[in-house]
Parts: structure tokens; C-alpha cells; sequence
């Protein structure tokens, strides 16, 4: 059983860490809370139903259309909603976010209706063994694919020079400018690139769970949230840590405590992480020179 | 090379810079000294593209660049090193040098630029692996002079390239601004507080006051002249 559990922890964890790390490069190159990020998710997991259930295509396609088309919707929301806003006071990109948040979930209700729609089974149910661990092939595949996207992830921020750029931009706007920067490309893709990434995890969540709703984002992001904050908001590293930490802890949790405290876990988690280490796992201190 | 016509700048209702004029030509180390507050930086924001005027013009080598946003202009050749040098702490030496060569696309040439630099600056290939952020102040101030020549800048604009560092230090530095105008012909326009050396090293000197040019001429002019030597070098 506990064996059981930690692999059911694992696949949820590294979904809550995928759609972690989105939430936190958002955060680290503009610093907001970017609340419509769950509802991307959501958008992305119902492009890649409406690719599957409509279009008849086949899953990796699919999947691949809702984070293309996630991607585009990030980019639609930065310039529309977020950059006409961001001389303003922070406090009104805040609530723009709130606003794309609302919209995106009556938009999904009024095009795909508020009921809970089920996703086909792409993936047959086969179970593994593996020394005492078992696991389903749905649960390797989303440990693989989001494993997968990370090291992409990683590979781009660390080694090409659009990822530098966006370091760059996300340690100092102005001076990433004075180099040449053209930052408002950078935040473009930095929102494509997290948006893609949520959308992934809400197709593979959908998949999990075998439904899609209108809904979904919500407790999802404010999850990713919660990892986010607890690796640190701003660290990749941190966000995937933070997300698998959530997953396993709130399997195990579920299983060994009651399933009705799943939720409160994470949160539990969450006050004692930042009583001891209010920046988070990963977190900087940022220091202020006077 | 560059003009600066009427040049008026508002920060919310505070009038900033109150119809700046100015000139430098080509191979010149120009300065601009003023108390805090004065508006120098804010000229080199100006120019650089980050501040945006109400009236006026600037003109680099003829072309009006103040409606142009900031990375064409660093790619005609305007590079600007800012106010407590803002090095990249995420980055390590070399990866902060490459940033100044970021809107480049001759990657050979970059390479030997890159050589060039540590020739410039030997302490900067000691440290080339170490992050940005654990160099000390003059490190810093080097790598980020280095990491401006990197985009092969035709004018150089220095922000109080002598804050925060020891007088021997500041002598370093403004040996190679000096080196550096004489050997590649390089332009700089420099913004200082410590008048004495700014005016020492420079051809052409403009001093503000509150937005406002009050005086003009030759570095040794300017050090001569009664009132810049009550007002900015200590005197009485």
C-alpha cells in the first residue's frame, strides 16, 4: 500500500511540478501571480480534448496542439491583458490576472458547457511491477513525459541565449534592456514557454482522471501555487520540488490519514515549510543595497 | 556623433531636464558633472532609450534615435553602462561579458573580443568561471565596462564609473577609459560626482544644475574656473 501510494504521489507530484514551474518563471520575470495560470491549464487539457473528441486525432498530436495552442493563448494574454498594465501600480496587473482567471473559465464553460466532460482512454490501463512497486503505464507516462519537459525546460534557460536573456531580465529589467535585450520578447516567451508547460500537465491530468471541466484550473493552480511558494517562488528547481513534495506528501497523507485532509495538507505543509524558511526550499533572500 | 536638441524630460509634474543642448563629437571623452539630482542620469536613460522625453531630439550621427527602442539603439552603437554597474549576479564572468554581445551574430568575432577583453582586464580571465555577484566592486565595475565593449559600441556612456570604489581602484578605471578612447578611437560620455578626475580625463565638460546646462568647456577650463572649483572640487 505504501508503495502503492508513493508512485500514485510521484505521477500527481511531478504534474503540480510541471505546472509549477510555469506559475514561478512567470513570477520570476515579472513578479506576478500569474491566477490565470490554472485556467490555462485547463484551456490546454481542453484543446487537447477538442483535438481527440472532435478532430479524431490521434494522442500525441493532440497533445501537442493544446500546449501549442496554450502557448499562443499565454502570449495573447501577456500582450492583451498584462502589458497595457505594466507601468501601473502592481496592484492592477494583479487584478487583470484575477479578471483572464474568470474570463478563461466562462469562456470554457460557454464553449464546451459547464458539465464535467469524461476524456477518452488514450493510454490502456496496464499495471507494472517492479520489485513491490507497482505502477500504471499512465502513471510512468506522465512521470516520463513531465520528466521530458523539464529537462527541455532546463536546457533552454541554461544553455541558449534566449534563456540567458530571460535570467538576465528576470534579475534586472533595465540592465537586460541596456545590453540589447528586447525584453518584452523575453516575457513573451517566458509565457509561452510556462503556459505550454501547464498545458501539458493539464492534458496528462485530464488523462489521469479521465475528465475535463471548466473548473479544473482552480484548485490545480492554486496548488501549483502553493508548490511555488514552497520551493521558492521565482526557482525552477524549487517549483519541481515543491510540486513533488505536494504530490507525495498529499497521497500519502490521503491514504494514511483520511482522504477529506488532502487539501489541507498541502497547506499544512506549506505554513511549516515557511515557518522555518520563509523564502521557500530554494528561495534567495534578497538582499537590499542602500 | 551625438546631438541632443531642447531635450525636456518630466518625471510625473517635476520638470527633470529644462530644454538640455549639448554635443560630442567623435573621439571625444565628453562629461557632464552636477550634484545628485541634477538630471545626468537621467540624460544617459535619454539616450539609452529607458527614459522617454517630452520635447526634444537626439541625434546620433544623424539620426534621430529617441523614438527608437532601446535594443536598436544599442545596436547602432550606443551602449550604456548604468549607475552602480548592475552586473548580472545570476551569471557567471564570461556568460555577463556574452550578454554585451547578445544582439551580435558574428560569432567568431566575438570569441577574439572576448580575448581582447581579458587582455584588458587580466583580473576578469582569473575569475572568468566565478558568478557575477562574489567579484568585488572594481571587479564589477571592470566586467561591466568589459561586458559594454563587448557590443562593439561606437559611443560609450559611463554612470558614475568611481562610486563606491577606492581612489586606486578609480585611478585603474579611468586609465582604461582613457586607454581605450585613444587606442580604438572610442567615444565616451561620462556622468560624474568626483569632478576632479571626470574633468582631468575629459576633452569636453558640461556641468548641470537642476535640468539645466549652467556651463560649458574644456576639461582644463572647467578645472581652472572659480566657480566649478567652490562648487563640485571642494574649494574655497
Amino acid at each position: 500500500m505504501f508503495l502503492e501510494q508513493l508512485s500514485n504521489g510521484i505521477a500527481l507530484g511531478s504534474l503540480y511540478a510541471l505546472t509549477a514551474v510555469g506559475y514561478t518563471m512567470v513570477y520570476g520575470i515579472i513578479r506576478l501571480i500569474n491566477f490565470a495560470h490554472g485556467d490555462i491549464y485547463m484551456m490546454g487539457a481542453f484543446f487537447a480534448y477538442t483535438a481527440i473528441a472532435y478532430f479524431n486525432l490521434p494522442l500525441v498530436p493532440s497533445f501537442l496542439i493544446g500546449m501549442v495552442c496554450a502557448a499562443l493563448l499565454g502570449v495573447f494574454i501577456a500582450k492583451f491583458a498584462y502589458t497595457p498594465v505594466f507601468n501601473a501600480p502592481k496592484i492592477n496587473l494583479f487584478l487583470c490576472a484575477i479578471g483572464t482567471a474568470i474570463f478563461l473559465e466562462n469562456f470554457a464553460m460557454l464553449v464546451w458547457g459547464p458539465e464535467t466532460q469524461s476524456f477518452p482512454t488514450m493510454i490502456k490501463n496496464e499495471i507494472y511491477t517492479f520489485g513491490g512497486f507497482k505502477f500504471t503505464k499512465l502513471q510512468a507516462v506522465i512521470l516520463i513525459t513531465s520528466i521530458l519537459l523539464v529537462l527541455i525546460l532546463s536546457y533552454i534557460v541554461k544553455k541558449t541565449k534566449i534563456g540567458r536573456a530571460m535570467r538576465c531580465a528576470s534579475q534586472d529589467m533595465v540592465a537586460a534592456r541596456l545590453m540589447g535585450i528586447n525584453t518584452n520578447k523575453v516575457i513573451f516567451i517566458t509565457f509561452a514557454l510556462g503556459s505550454s508547460l501547464g498545458a501539458a500537465a493539464g492534458t496528462l491530468v485530464a488523462m489521469y482522471y479521465k475528465a475535463v471541466y471548466p473548473m479544473m484550473g482552480f484548485s490545480a493552480g492554486l496548488k501549483a501555487f502553493v508548490s511555488a511558494v514552497i520551493g521558492g517562488i521565482g526557482s525552477i528547481t524549487g517549483a519541481m520540488f515543491g510540486g513533488l513534495i505536494m504530490g507525495i506528501a498529499e497521497s500519502l497523507g490521503a491514504a494514511y490519514i483520511s482522504s477529506g485532509y488532502r487539501d489541507a495538507i498541502a497547506f499544512i505543509i506549506l505554513i511549516i515549510i515557511l515557518l522555518f524558511k520563509p523564502t521557500g526550499l530554494f528561495g534567495k533572500t534578497v538582499k537590499e543595497k542602500v | 556623433m551625438l546631438k541632443i536638441k531642447n531635450l525636456d524630460v518630466f518625471y510625473g509634474g517635476i520638470h527633470a531636464l529644462k530644454g538640455i543642448n549639448f554635443e560630442i563629437n567623435e573621439g571625444q571623452i565628453v562629461t557632464l558633472i552636477g550634484s545628485n539630482g541634477a538630471g545626468k542620469t537621467t540624460i544617459l536613460k535619454v539616450i539609452s532609450g529607458i527614459v522617454r522625453q517630452k520635447n526634444g531630439q537626439v541625434l546620433f550621427q544623424g539620426e534621430d534615435i529617441s523614438k527608437l527602442p532601446s535594443e536598436k539603439i544599442v545596436e547602432l552603437g550606443v551602449i550604456h553602462v548604468p549607475e552602480g554597474r548592475k552586473i548580472f549576479t545570476v551569471l557567471n564572468v564570461e556568460e555577463n561579458l556574452l550578454m554585451g554581445a547578445y544582439l551580435r551574430k558574428d560569432k567568431k568575432e566575438i570569441q577574439d573580443d572576448l580575448e581582447n577583453i581579458y587582455e584588458l582586464f587580466p583580473r576578469l580571465k582569473e575569475r572568468k568561471t566565478q558568478m557575477g555577484g562574489t567579484l568585488s566592486g572594481g571587479e564589477q565595475q571592470m566586467l561591466a565596462i568589459g561586458r559594454a565593449m563587448m557590443s562593439k559600441p561606437k559611443l560609450l556612456m559611463l554612470d558614475e564609473p568611481s562610486m563606491g570604489l577606492a581612489p586606486i581602484i578609480v585611478q585603474e578605471i579611468y586609465e582604461t577609459i582613457t586607454r581605450l578612447n585613444k587606442e580604438r578611437n572610442l567615444t565616451v560620455l561620462l556622468v560624474e560626482q568626483n569632478a576632479n578626475l571626470a574633468l582631468q580625463a575629459a576633452h569636453h565638460a558640461y556641468v548641470i544644475e537642476t535640468g539645466e546646462i549652467v556651463l560649458e568647456g574644456s576639461g582644463k577650463e572647467l578645472l581652472g574656473d572659480d566657480r566649478v572649483r567652490k562648487a563640485y572640487l571642494g574649494e574655497e
